[in-house]
């Protein structure tokens, strides 16, 4: 049962995902430092370029993470289905939800009478 | 009893045993559902964490300055490459997991046993990162003070801008302030360790030091410019930082204040925004709780692996297990990196 197909070994990928991972952390902490200004300037959708592209960055580092290291490359389309929509959906309801309200309280904060900040 | 006997034959297949749902087997599918439930945790947390550094959007901390500390390096201004080099440490274990992962396959006992190790060792040192992270994050470096409405005040220098430690502002009064316990007061009245400075101390150390300014923590925006009491040089808009005030509004702030605060706490911190430090604390100590429970199972896992008790059975799926496991702490960190010091 276990050994149904021959195991092919993929240590070769594994260090060329390591090595992706580790250009793409390398990139992060160089923008994270020097902090271009027409990224760190530029909105978009109320956030700065900079820190859309860090966001970007993270996703790709977790797809790489998921799927070549914990394999779900090579699972069945329904198990990788049901592991990943339910977390994509739900955090992007989540995360739209709370930014939203957290954004709301700050307006509320910022334009009421009450001096809250002193 | 006659009536549970089934004749068909494509029902003795399904229910006959042997079967796997989604082409899984149980204990693996059983990790999966836990690493889903365990994620959306994790988004909750730091969900919140985004819900209330959107609500105190122009007050919260910026990561650069806090975080700025290096091994070996004293006073050096060394943003975020300590929490790179803790990242490419959790990521590399990442990588001897699958390896050992990758040799349980090729029933390779003496492989899978290194490369458990390796990973071990490489949890220990991201504990051990991180352990002195958060030492730095308590102890603080500059110190600051809180006003009676709670926010906080921190000191730079007038010809350069740049922070001044307490203990630069602050001068000796030789004033008696005894710390609060409970055999000298009620039973239960008590209070924490004091402050190395008196409120006193600073203020005074301040009127007699003409080079100090306060800054706030708000984050300067150039429409802030023309306000009261905004220095007119000191603050510019060629990077992020907190708004300096002039030496007259810097007093007026002072006499407003009524707590010393030196470090972190779960109460107050000197970096500013009080949720900040109580959300550093949660969501990374609860990342650093996982990596902790990870580093167990895996010292139980390699000693099964060395005592050969998967070599008996034939598999190393229990390795393929506590993998998952491992690799999802990683993926939390990724995130976790993110968003306490990259954005």
């Amino acid at each position: 049962m276990a050994h149904a197909h021959e195991y092919v070994s993929n240590t070769k990928r594994i260090w060329k995902v390591f090595i992706l991972l580790s250009v793409v952390t390398i990139v992060e902490v160089a923008f994270g430092i020097y902090k271009p200004a027409i990224l760190h300037d530029t909105l978009f959708l109320q956030m700065n370029l900079l820190n859309w592209l860090f966001i970007a960055l993270t996703i790709y580092k977790a797809y790489y993470i998921v799927w070549a290291f914990m394999h779900l490359e090579g699972e069945k389309s329904n198990l990788r289905w049901s592991i990943v929509a339910p977390l994509v959906f739900l955090i992007i309801y989540l995360v739209f939800i709370l930014l939203v309200e957290g954004n709301y309280v700050f307006d509320v904060f910022k334009s009421s009478q009450i001096k809250w900040n002193f | 009893m006659g009536a549970t006997v089934t004749t068909a034959n494509s029902e003795g297949k399904i229910w006959g045993g042997g079967n796997e749902p989604m082409g899984i087997n149980y204990g693996k599918m059983m990790m999966w559902f836990f690493i889903v439930s365990d994620a959306l945790t994790f988004s909750g947390f730091l969900a919140a964490y985004g819900f209330s550094r959107y609500k105190f959007i122009e007050t919260w901390p910026l990561a650069d300055e806090v975080f700025s500390h290096f091994p070996f390096m004293h006073g050096v201004d060394a943003p975020m490459y300590y929490v790179a080099l803790m990242t490419f440490i959790l990521i590399f274990s990442s990588v001897t997991m699958v390896l050992a992962v990758d040799a349980g396959h090729q029933m390779k006992k003496q492989k899978v046993a290194i490369y458990m190790f390796l990973t071990i060792i490489g949890g220990g040192i991201f504990l051990g990162s991180q352990a002195w992270e958060w030492k730095n994050f308590i102890k603080g470096e500059y110190g600051a003070v809180e006003t009676k409405g709670g926010s906080i005040l921190q000191f730079v220098d007038a010809t350069t801008g740049k922070r001044v430690k307490l203990s630069d502002v602050a001068i000796p009064l030789h004033e008696e302030r005894e710390q609060l316990s409970r055999n000298k007061g009620f039973w239960f009245s008590s209070e924490s360790t004091l402050p190395a400075y008196s409120v006193n101390e600073v203020v005074e150390g301040f009127k007699s030091k003409p080079n100090l300014l306060v800054r706030t923590e708000a984050t300067y925006h150039p429409n802030m410019a023309k306000n009261v009491g905004v220095h007119p040089e000191l603050n510019n808009s060629t990077h992020k930082h907190k708004t300096i005030l002039t030496r007259e509004e810097s007093l007026k702030r002072l006499s407003e204040v009524h707590y010393v605060v030196e470090g972190a706490n779960l109460i107050r911190n000197e970096y500013g925004q009080k949720l900040f430090a109580n959300f550093f604390f949660f969501i990374t100590g609860f990342h650093g709780f996982h990596v902790f429970t990870g580093v167990l199972i895996n010292i139980l896992i390699f000693f099964n692996v060395v005592l050969g008790t998967y070599e008996k059975r034939r598999s190393y799926e229990m390795v393929e297990k506590v993998g998952l496991y491992w690799h999802f702490v990683d993926l939390v960190w990724v995130f976790v990196f993110t968003f306490f010091y990259l954005v």
